[in-house]
């Protein structure tokens, strides 16, 4: 029966004109899987245009796309062999389609890659194998195609497969099958072609059937971000979509980041025939709750044993299909399963040329097209996993405006990121600590230091003159004794950093890089200042006596009182 | 899951995504089988509460049949139906006789634009299918039309893991399309499963039926003996004729609906 067959969606992808459009309109020809009329239609317009016939006029509707050879937007089609149904999805070639081609790759379970047999690899089969390993798609195989062109030569079918596995095996993409072919000869598409006596594997046909569906969303962690929630009637529904695992009636779930625990009461259905006890992934459900909490979207439901990731820094590979270039600590906006929230880039740690892998270690900025190793900080907590634990709730989007300009996965936990805030110039470097908050603990007794949020401010950045437990001037100086050099900030934006030397008094206050204001009053007091300081040794008492002089902790801190060491006061930790 | 049960799931995430995300949420609804399932799914969707209004752009050239059909649909399902026709149009004479891809442009564009316009609709949701035709085999689940309704196919928007397009300037809106991913032999075999009233006209009478409906002047019947739904799916794995071989305004031009649709029709 019909619904009971499985489908497979794939994906063809490759550098123009390498027959990405042919190999599709052969196969959904050659298996009589076209409306009638279909081909005449494609003829008569092939004739009106006093072109010759191609088989990628089937799938390019668009009169742009079959005036001008190009496929500019993905298309998707279905066909079916005996085994299952096929969703095909031919994704254009032209780099300046690519957030087209990434459309319809992200979608598939598995790729058919081609490479034009006499042009060999280029600037785009670089790429797109890299957006494969990037979108996890493992079931790949590599379409050697215009084997005509070659005269069906094995030596050089050879010479394609092993520079081109090469090339995939550093990306991590490892195909399954390399297939030589010629799409608009129909050779070894749905039968093993006579031409080619020296290939011994499938037509390409027969090699999709082989292709085995990914398995197991089901039996991984329970997942269920909250897409809305209803109150239509006497009802108070938690609507989504179960993403991994399973629920059923009566588990004991906990809802994050809030950390509340209770239990599913009810899945709830407008169809009597649809009342079941337990949903698993892939379902759009409603439940009810046990215990009445405030929900909103983007929070998600996990079992109460389980504790998903909770984070706002993680590390992620993407890609950037912006027309304006990903740059550091600008604000976007991350969107993962039905969780927005706002975000920046923390730091690139790598930028890579997707076509050449020309690597730029700790870049600033990531071109249209290219891919990036990245630090993303979000606003707020988000809950997250990595992607190889776990596809759906291990990738996301950047919006940029209006448009999503990224996607990328997690690939990690930011463990190993700087953890102080440094004002930066060239190189130029302050650590400082006065953006930091203190607390007095009545519980304890003591003072507790909470780290401010580790920030990289570059000149022109504006810096948080503002905190819980301090306030500074919007223009002031910061020295910063070890290095002796002073930072200007200017209507709370970082000015300059220049050397104690070159620094000459002029009424702004001046603070250490700790935030006690430096009692200054003249330029008189300044150049003792640098004598004193020239003389503090790292023996504790002179250090003392230098601050005791010099420093007024209080003028712009005050320390406020904290009922508990409660962690949750701690804003930021690593 | 099976395979209904998978494209179903799909099809009410999409339109709670719709629902969360526009103020001003509409439906389309032609009364032909899509658009009817459409219907079902978003009652699915909110647990038999519908919170949006419906929309049918009333030509005044539909079968006899589908508005009565309309009519007894809106009282057993308590629906919020808003009907609109173009009457500035009709009443300057617009009919198929002055040209078909006038006509569909007048009548359903302009009068789908006029409503859009009237009740300042953000999303619009719809039942098109990417298997009826080429330039919807293109299309995006959640599809940006800007104030003219225009549809700019060469620049649309990337569309990943169900992150859909929900960002846009004031003034343009969203075309909605959750049964996107669902073919023709899906539609009649949900429609089977769920028990979900269709108008009469599919069924074959003295050797005829419709397979796609449309306006009576435009819309033509199929050969077929086909009376129950059971033997509407046997029917379509058999046939090599494409849906939509019976709409005439499709025949126009080898690009018909691709310009009709760039101008924003459904």
């Amino acid at each position: 029966m019909h619904i009971d067959r499985e489908t497979l969606k794939i994906v063809v992808v490759g550098h123009v004109d390498h027959g990405k459009s042919t190999v599709i309109g052969r196969l959904l020809y050659d298996t009589k899987s076209l409306p009638e009329g279909t081909v005449d239609r494609v003829k008569r317009i092939s004739k009106e245009k006093g072109k010759p016939f191609e088989y990628a006029y089937l799938l390019d509707a668009f009169e742009e796309e079959q005036k001008q050879g190009i496929t500019i937007d993905t298309t998707q089609l279905q066909f079916h062999t005996q085994q299952r149904d096929y969703v095909i999805i031919d994704a254009p070639g032209h780099k300046e389609f690519l957030k087209n081609m990434i459309s319809g790759a992200a979608s598939a379970e598995a790729a058919l890659l081609i490479i034009d047999a006499n042009e060999g690899i280029q600037e785009q089969s670089r790429r797109h194998g890299y957006i494969l390993s990037l979108l996890g798609i493992q079931k790949v195989y590599v379409l050697v195609n215009k084997m005509d062109l070659i005269g069906y030569s094995e030596e050089s079918f050879n010479e394609i497969k092993h520079t081109m596995n090469e090339f995939l095996s550093n990306l991590h993409v490892f195909p399954l099958k390399y297939i030589p072919i010629s799409a608009f000869h129909g050779e070894n598409i749905t039968s093993r072609s006579e031409k080619m006596p020296w290939y011994k594997g499938e037509s390409l046909l027969t090699a999709l059937d082989l292709f085995e569906k990914d398995k197991g969303l089901e039996g991984k962690p329970l997942r269920f971000p909250i897409q809305d929630v209803y109150k239509f009637d006497h009802r108070r529904i938690i609507a989504g979509r179960i993403e991994s695992g399973a629920l059923q009636v009566g588990d004991e779930i906990r809802i994050l980041p809030s950390n509340k625990v209770t239990r599913i009461k009810t899945i709830e259905q407008w169809v009597e025939k649809d009342n079941h006890q337990s949903a698993s992934a892939g379902m759009s459900v409603g439940i009810t709750f046990e215990d009445e909490f405030f929900n909103q979207r983007g929070e998600f439901i996990v079992h109460a044993h389980d504790t998903s990731l909770v984070t706002d820094i993680f590390k992620a590979s993407l890609f950037w299909m912006g027309k304006a270039e990903l740059v550091k600590h600008k604000e976007y906006k991350l969107k993962l399963v039905t969780q927005e929230v706002e975000c920046e880039i923390y730091s690139i740690n790598k930028a890579i040329d997707a076509t050449s892998l020309e690597t730029i270690e700790n870049a600033d900025s990531v071109k249209t097209n290219d891919v990036a190793e990245v630090v993303i900080r979000t606003k707020k907590q988000i809950c997250i996993d990595e992607f190889k634990n776990n596809q759906h709730t291990g990738r996301f989007v950047i919006i940029d405006g209006y448009d999503v300009c990224g996607g990328g996965i997690v690939s990690g936990l930011a463990n190993e990121i700087q953890v102080h805030t440094t004002l930066v110039k060239n190189d130029r470097l302050m650590v400082v600590t006065c953006f930091d908050e203190y607390y007095f603990v009545l519980s304890e007794g003591t003072i507790q230091k909470v780290l401010g949020r580790p920030h990289t401010f570059g000149v022109g950045d504006a810096v948080p003159t503002a905190g819980k437990t301090y306030e500074y001037p919007d223009n002031i100086d910061v020295l910063d004794l070890p290095t002796q050099l002073v930072a200007t900030i200017r209507k709370s934006r970082l000015e300059n950093i220049i050397r104690l030397r070159e620094y000459g008094y002029d009424s702004v206050p001046l603070i250490d890089s700790r935030g006690s204001l430096i009692r200054l009053n003249s330029k008189e007091d300044l150049s003792k200042l640098a004598d004193d300081l020239d003389r503090v040794s790292a023996a504790e008492n002179t250090l003392a006596a230098f601050a005791n002089k010099w420093l007024e902790f209080a003028k712009f801190r005050r320390i406020r009182f904290l009922q508990d060491n409660q962690s949750s006061a701690v804003e930021y930790q690593i | 899951m099976d395979h209904l049960d998978s494209l179903e799931a799909q099809s009410i995430y999409i339109l709670r995504e719709a629902y969360k995300k526009f103020g001003k949420l509409g439906m389309l609804w032609s009364i032909g089988k899509d658009s009817t399932v459409l219907l079902w799914l978003a009652k699915k969707a909110f647990f038999g509460h519908c919170p949006f209004p419906f929309i049918h752009v009333d030509t005044t050239y539909k079968i006899p049949e589908m508005i009565t059909f309309r009519d007894e649909m809106v009282k057993k399902y308590d629906l919020d139906l808003i009907v609109h026709k173009n009457e500035a149009a009709l009443q300057a004479g617009m009919g198929p006789e002055q040209g078909r891809l006038v006509c569909c442009k007048a009548l359903k564009t302009d009068g789908l634009q006029q409503v859009v316009t009237r009740y300042e609709f953000e999303g619009l949701i719809l039942g098109i299918r990417r298997d009826e035709e080429g330039s919807r085999s293109k299309e995006r689940v959640f599809s940006e039309r800007n104030k003219d309704s225009e549809w700019d196919y060469t620049n649309q928007p990337p569309e990943l893991w169900d992150q859909f397009k929900t960002d846009f300037p004031k003034g343009n809106h969203i075309r909605v399309h959750p049964i996107l991913h669902w073919n023709e032999i899906d539609i009649w075999s949900y429609i089977e499963r769920e028990n979900i009233p269709v108008v009469d006209l599919y069924f074959a009478k003295e050797g005829k039926r419709y397979r796609s409906l449309g306006c009576a002047p435009c819309t033509g019947k199929i050969d077929s003996n086909a009376v129950t739904i059971a033997e509407i799916i046997e029917e379509l794995k058999n046939t090599k004729v494409g849906e939509r071989a019976g709409r005439a305004q499709d025949q126009e031009d080898s690009y018909a609906m691709q310009k009709l649709r760039k101008d924003g029709y459904m």
